[in-house]
Protein backbone atom coordinates (compact mmCIF):
# COMPACT_ATOMS: atom_id res chain seq x y z
CA UNK A 1 0.00 0.00 0.00
CA UNK A 2 2.81 2.42 0.90
CA UNK A 3 4.53 1.58 -2.39
CA UNK A 4 1.36 2.56 -4.27
CA UNK A 5 1.20 5.85 -2.34
CA UNK A 6 4.82 6.58 -3.25
CA UNK A 7 4.13 5.91 -6.95
CA UNK A 8 1.14 8.29 -6.92
CA UNK A 9 3.23 11.00 -5.21
CA UNK A 10 6.03 10.54 -7.75
CA UNK A 11 3.46 11.14 -10.47
CA UNK A 12 1.87 14.27 -9.04
CA UNK A 13 -1.02 12.89 -6.96
CA UNK A 14 -1.03 13.96 -3.29
CA UNK A 15 -1.73 11.05 -0.94
CA UNK A 16 -2.35 10.21 2.68
CA UNK A 17 -2.02 6.69 4.12
CA UNK A 18 -4.29 5.62 7.01
CA UNK A 19 -3.00 2.68 9.01
CA UNK A 20 -2.16 1.00 12.29
CA UNK A 21 1.16 -0.68 11.40
CA UNK A 22 3.35 2.29 12.14
CA UNK A 23 6.74 0.69 11.60
CA UNK A 24 5.86 -0.88 8.24
CA UNK A 25 4.57 2.40 6.77
CA UNK A 26 7.35 4.56 8.18
CA UNK A 27 10.11 2.18 7.09
CA UNK A 28 8.73 2.31 3.55
CA UNK A 29 8.50 6.11 3.71
CA UNK A 30 5.34 7.93 2.59
CA UNK A 31 4.39 11.57 2.18
CA UNK A 32 1.60 11.73 4.81
CA UNK A 33 0.49 9.13 7.35
CA UNK A 34 -2.43 9.10 9.80
CA UNK A 35 -1.57 6.56 12.49
CA UNK A 36 -4.25 5.15 14.78
CA UNK A 37 -2.86 2.89 17.50
CA UNK A 38 -5.43 0.10 17.15
CA UNK A 39 -5.20 -3.63 16.45
CA UNK A 40 -4.85 -4.22 12.71
CA UNK A 41 -8.22 -4.18 10.93
CA UNK A 42 -9.87 -0.82 11.66
CA UNK A 43 -7.45 1.95 10.64
CA UNK A 44 -10.32 4.37 9.97
CA UNK A 45 -12.03 4.02 13.36
CA UNK A 46 -13.80 1.47 15.52
CA UNK A 47 -16.61 -0.52 13.89
CA UNK A 48 -19.95 1.35 14.04
CA UNK A 49 -18.38 4.43 15.65
CA UNK A 50 -19.26 6.96 12.95
CA UNK A 51 -18.06 9.96 14.97
CA UNK A 52 -14.61 8.45 15.39
CA UNK A 53 -14.48 7.46 11.72
CA UNK A 54 -15.46 11.00 10.70
CA UNK A 55 -12.72 12.41 12.90
CA UNK A 56 -10.03 10.11 11.49
CA UNK A 57 -11.03 10.81 7.87
CA UNK A 58 -11.15 14.53 8.75
CA UNK A 59 -7.60 14.28 10.12
CA UNK A 60 -6.49 12.72 6.83
CA UNK A 61 -8.10 15.57 4.85
CA UNK A 62 -6.47 18.18 7.11
CA UNK A 63 -3.12 16.50 6.64
CA UNK A 64 -3.50 16.62 2.84
CA UNK A 65 -3.78 20.39 3.11
CA UNK A 66 -1.31 21.14 5.86
CA UNK A 67 1.69 18.82 5.50
CA UNK A 68 4.58 20.74 3.97
CA UNK A 69 7.14 17.93 3.78
CA UNK A 70 7.20 14.13 3.35
CA UNK A 71 7.16 11.60 6.21
CA UNK A 72 4.64 13.68 8.12
CA UNK A 73 2.97 11.32 10.61
CA UNK A 74 -0.02 12.38 12.69
CA UNK A 75 -1.25 10.10 15.48
CA UNK A 76 -4.98 10.26 16.23
CA UNK A 77 -5.95 10.57 19.93
CA UNK A 78 -8.06 7.40 20.09
CA UNK A 79 -7.43 4.44 22.38
CA UNK A 80 -8.72 0.91 21.77
CA UNK A 81 -9.88 0.48 25.36
CA UNK A 82 -7.51 -2.23 26.54
CA UNK A 83 -3.95 -3.20 25.72
CA UNK A 84 -4.31 -6.99 25.68
CA UNK A 85 -4.17 -7.18 21.89
CA UNK A 86 -0.66 -5.70 21.87
CA UNK A 87 0.95 -8.82 23.36
CA UNK A 88 -1.56 -11.39 22.15
CA UNK A 89 -1.20 -10.83 18.39
CA UNK A 90 1.23 -13.34 16.78
CA UNK A 91 2.67 -14.03 20.20
CA UNK A 92 5.35 -16.71 20.38
CA UNK A 93 6.12 -18.19 23.79
CA UNK A 94 6.85 -21.55 25.42
CA UNK A 95 3.18 -22.52 25.32
CA UNK A 96 2.92 -22.45 21.51
CA UNK A 97 6.50 -22.74 20.22
CA UNK A 98 6.30 -26.47 19.43
CA UNK A 99 2.89 -26.15 17.83
CA UNK A 100 4.18 -23.36 15.55
CA UNK A 101 7.18 -25.46 14.55
CA UNK A 102 4.87 -28.36 13.60
CA UNK A 103 2.55 -26.03 11.72
CA UNK A 104 5.46 -24.63 9.71
CA UNK A 105 6.73 -28.11 8.84
CA UNK A 106 3.27 -29.21 7.76
CA UNK A 107 2.85 -26.14 5.54
CA UNK A 108 6.22 -26.66 3.85
CA UNK A 109 5.35 -30.31 3.25
CA UNK A 110 2.04 -29.33 1.60
CA UNK A 111 3.73 -26.66 -0.49
CA UNK A 112 6.43 -29.11 -1.65
CA UNK A 113 3.75 -31.62 -2.66
CA UNK A 114 1.77 -29.00 -4.54
CA UNK A 115 4.94 -27.95 -6.37
CA UNK A 116 5.68 -31.55 -7.30
CA UNK A 117 2.14 -31.93 -8.61
CA UNK A 118 2.51 -28.84 -10.78
CA UNK A 119 5.76 -30.12 -12.27
CA UNK A 120 4.12 -33.39 -13.32
CA UNK A 121 1.15 -31.55 -14.83
CA UNK A 122 3.52 -29.33 -16.81
CA UNK A 123 5.32 -32.40 -18.20
CA UNK A 124 8.55 -31.85 -16.28
CA UNK A 125 10.26 -34.29 -14.02
CA UNK B 1 3.53 12.47 31.86
CA UNK B 2 1.04 9.78 32.80
CA UNK B 3 3.46 6.85 33.08
CA UNK B 4 7.03 5.76 32.56
CA UNK B 5 7.72 2.72 30.39
CA UNK B 6 10.90 0.82 29.53
CA UNK B 7 9.51 -0.11 26.06
CA UNK B 8 7.83 1.56 23.10
CA UNK B 9 4.04 1.41 23.16
CA UNK B 10 3.10 0.72 19.57
CA UNK B 11 3.48 -2.80 18.21
CA UNK B 12 6.33 -3.41 15.77
CA UNK B 13 4.80 -5.68 13.17
CA UNK B 14 8.18 -6.09 11.50
CA UNK B 15 9.62 -7.59 14.71
CA UNK B 16 6.48 -9.53 15.54
CA UNK B 17 6.09 -11.19 12.13
CA UNK B 18 9.81 -12.04 11.94
CA UNK B 19 9.62 -13.87 15.28
CA UNK B 20 6.35 -15.54 14.31
CA UNK B 21 7.67 -16.98 11.06
CA UNK B 22 11.01 -17.89 12.62
CA UNK B 23 9.07 -19.97 15.17
CA UNK B 24 7.48 -21.77 12.21
CA UNK B 25 10.94 -22.68 10.97
CA UNK B 26 11.38 -20.12 8.18
CA UNK B 27 15.04 -19.21 8.26
CA UNK B 28 14.87 -16.28 5.84
CA UNK B 29 12.88 -13.38 7.28
CA UNK B 30 10.64 -11.33 5.00
CA UNK B 31 12.43 -8.17 3.94
CA UNK B 32 10.22 -5.09 4.16
CA UNK B 33 10.45 -2.11 1.82
CA UNK B 34 12.73 0.61 3.13
CA UNK B 35 13.51 3.97 1.55
CA UNK B 36 15.73 6.75 2.79
CA UNK B 37 13.71 9.34 0.92
CA UNK B 38 9.99 9.85 0.32
CA UNK B 39 8.36 11.63 -2.65
CA UNK B 40 6.02 14.51 -1.90
CA UNK B 41 3.41 16.35 -3.98
CA UNK B 42 1.71 19.35 -2.37
CA UNK B 43 -2.01 19.81 -2.88
CA UNK B 44 -2.45 21.91 -6.03
CA UNK B 45 -5.83 23.46 -5.24
CA UNK B 46 -8.15 23.74 -2.24
CA UNK B 47 -9.64 20.46 -1.08
CA UNK B 48 -13.09 21.89 -1.68
CA UNK B 49 -12.22 21.81 -5.40
CA UNK B 50 -10.66 18.32 -5.31
CA UNK B 51 -12.13 14.97 -6.20
CA UNK B 52 -10.86 12.52 -3.58
CA UNK B 53 -10.33 8.79 -4.16
CA UNK B 54 -9.91 5.86 -1.81
CA UNK B 55 -7.64 2.79 -2.09
CA UNK B 56 -8.10 -0.30 0.09
CA UNK B 57 -6.17 -3.52 0.69
CA UNK B 58 -9.45 -5.42 1.18
CA UNK B 59 -10.75 -7.72 -1.55
CA UNK B 60 -14.08 -7.53 -3.32
CA UNK B 61 -16.80 -9.91 -2.22
CA UNK B 62 -17.66 -12.50 -4.86
CA UNK B 63 -19.11 -15.99 -4.99
CA UNK B 64 -15.71 -17.68 -5.01
CA UNK B 65 -14.41 -15.71 -2.05
CA UNK B 66 -17.57 -16.26 -0.09
CA UNK B 67 -17.88 -19.97 -0.89
CA UNK B 68 -14.30 -21.02 -0.26
CA UNK B 69 -13.21 -18.44 2.27
CA UNK B 70 -10.28 -17.54 0.04
CA UNK B 71 -9.47 -16.23 -3.40
CA UNK B 72 -7.38 -17.99 -6.02
CA UNK B 73 -5.88 -14.73 -7.18
CA UNK B 74 -5.49 -11.36 -5.59
CA UNK B 75 -6.46 -9.12 -8.46
CA UNK B 76 -6.62 -5.36 -8.61
CA UNK B 77 -10.06 -3.91 -9.10
CA UNK B 78 -12.01 -0.65 -9.34
CA UNK B 79 -15.63 -0.68 -8.17
CA UNK B 80 -18.47 1.84 -7.94
CA UNK B 81 -18.17 3.93 -4.77
CA UNK B 82 -21.87 4.79 -4.63
CA UNK B 83 -23.62 3.00 -3.09
CA UNK B 84 -20.76 1.96 -0.81
CA UNK B 85 -20.39 -1.84 -0.51
CA UNK B 86 -21.97 -3.40 2.55
CA UNK B 87 -19.28 -6.06 2.84
CA UNK B 88 -15.72 -6.63 1.70
CA UNK B 89 -13.60 -9.79 1.66
CA UNK B 90 -10.89 -9.65 4.33
CA UNK B 91 -10.64 -13.23 5.59
CA UNK B 92 -7.38 -13.98 3.79
CA UNK B 93 -5.61 -10.80 4.87
CA UNK B 94 -3.26 -10.17 7.76
CA UNK B 95 -5.17 -8.39 10.55
CA UNK B 96 -6.00 -9.03 14.20
CA UNK B 97 -8.91 -11.47 13.97
CA UNK B 98 -8.74 -12.14 17.71
CA UNK B 99 -9.23 -8.53 18.78
CA UNK B 100 -11.63 -7.05 16.25
CA UNK B 101 -13.76 -7.62 13.14
CA UNK B 102 -14.32 -6.04 9.73
CA UNK B 103 -18.14 -6.17 9.65
CA UNK B 104 -18.38 -2.38 9.41
CA UNK B 105 -16.80 -1.54 6.06
CA UNK B 106 -16.39 2.14 7.02
CA UNK B 107 -13.91 1.11 9.72
CA UNK B 108 -11.39 0.39 6.96
CA UNK B 109 -12.98 1.72 3.74
CA UNK B 110 -14.70 4.96 4.81
CA UNK B 111 -16.67 5.72 1.63
CA UNK B 112 -19.73 6.86 3.60
CA UNK B 113 -17.64 9.18 5.77
CA UNK B 114 -15.98 10.61 2.67
CA UNK B 115 -19.39 11.13 1.03
CA UNK B 116 -20.46 13.10 4.11
CA UNK B 117 -17.44 15.39 3.67
CA UNK B 118 -18.45 15.86 0.02
CA UNK B 119 -22.04 16.68 1.06
CA UNK B 120 -20.62 19.29 3.47
CA UNK B 121 -18.39 20.74 0.67
CA UNK B 122 -15.18 19.95 2.57
CA UNK B 123 -14.12 18.16 -0.62
CA UNK B 124 -15.49 18.69 -4.13
CA UNK B 125 -16.57 15.06 -4.63
CA UNK B 126 -15.76 11.41 -4.02
CA UNK B 127 -14.30 9.55 -6.98
CA UNK B 128 -17.03 7.48 -8.69
CA UNK B 129 -14.88 4.38 -8.16
CA UNK B 130 -12.74 3.12 -5.31
CA UNK B 131 -9.68 0.99 -5.93
CA UNK B 132 -8.56 -2.34 -4.50
CA UNK B 133 -4.96 -3.47 -4.09
CA UNK B 134 -5.18 -6.70 -2.08
CA UNK B 135 -1.91 -7.07 -0.17
CA UNK B 136 0.76 -8.76 -2.24
CA UNK B 137 4.02 -9.79 -0.64
CA UNK B 138 5.80 -9.31 -3.94
CA UNK B 139 7.07 -5.73 -3.84
CA UNK B 140 8.01 -6.04 -7.54
CA UNK B 141 4.40 -6.78 -8.53
CA UNK B 142 3.12 -3.95 -6.34
CA UNK B 143 5.52 -1.40 -7.83
CA UNK B 144 5.58 -2.51 -11.45
CA UNK B 145 2.04 -3.78 -12.00
CA UNK B 146 -0.33 -2.50 -9.30
CA UNK B 147 0.83 1.06 -8.68
CA UNK B 148 0.84 2.12 -12.38
CA UNK B 149 -2.67 0.69 -12.81
CA UNK B 150 -3.99 2.62 -9.80
CA UNK B 151 -2.41 5.79 -11.24
CA UNK B 152 -4.12 5.10 -14.58
CA UNK B 153 -7.54 4.68 -12.90
CA UNK B 154 -6.88 7.76 -10.82
CA UNK B 155 -6.30 9.83 -13.98
CA UNK B 156 -9.34 8.35 -15.74
CA UNK B 157 -11.51 9.38 -12.78
CA UNK B 158 -9.97 12.85 -12.34
CA UNK B 159 -8.81 12.13 -8.78
CA UNK B 160 -6.93 15.10 -7.29
CA UNK B 161 -5.97 13.51 -3.97
CA UNK B 162 -5.96 9.93 -2.71
CA UNK B 163 -6.57 8.33 0.67
CA UNK B 164 -5.02 4.85 1.04
CA UNK B 165 -6.29 2.71 3.88
CA UNK B 166 -4.23 -0.34 4.86
CA UNK B 167 -6.00 -3.08 6.83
Amino acid sequence: MSLVARHLEENGVPTVVLGSARDIVEECGVARFVFTDFPLGNPCGKPWDTEMQRSIVGTALNLLERAWMPRTTVQTPFRWGNDEWRDAFMRVDDSNREAFAREGEERRRRQAEAKKGNRYRNGKS
Amino acid sequence: MDQRRPYRSFVSYIDRSREYYAAQGYSQPYTWAHHDDAPFTPLKKPLSECRVGLVTTAGKMDAEAEGQGRRKTRELYALAANPAPMRMFTADLFWDKGATHTDDVDSFLPLNRLAEYAAGSRIESVSPRFYGVPTDYSQGRTSLRDAPKILEWCREDGVGAMLLSAL
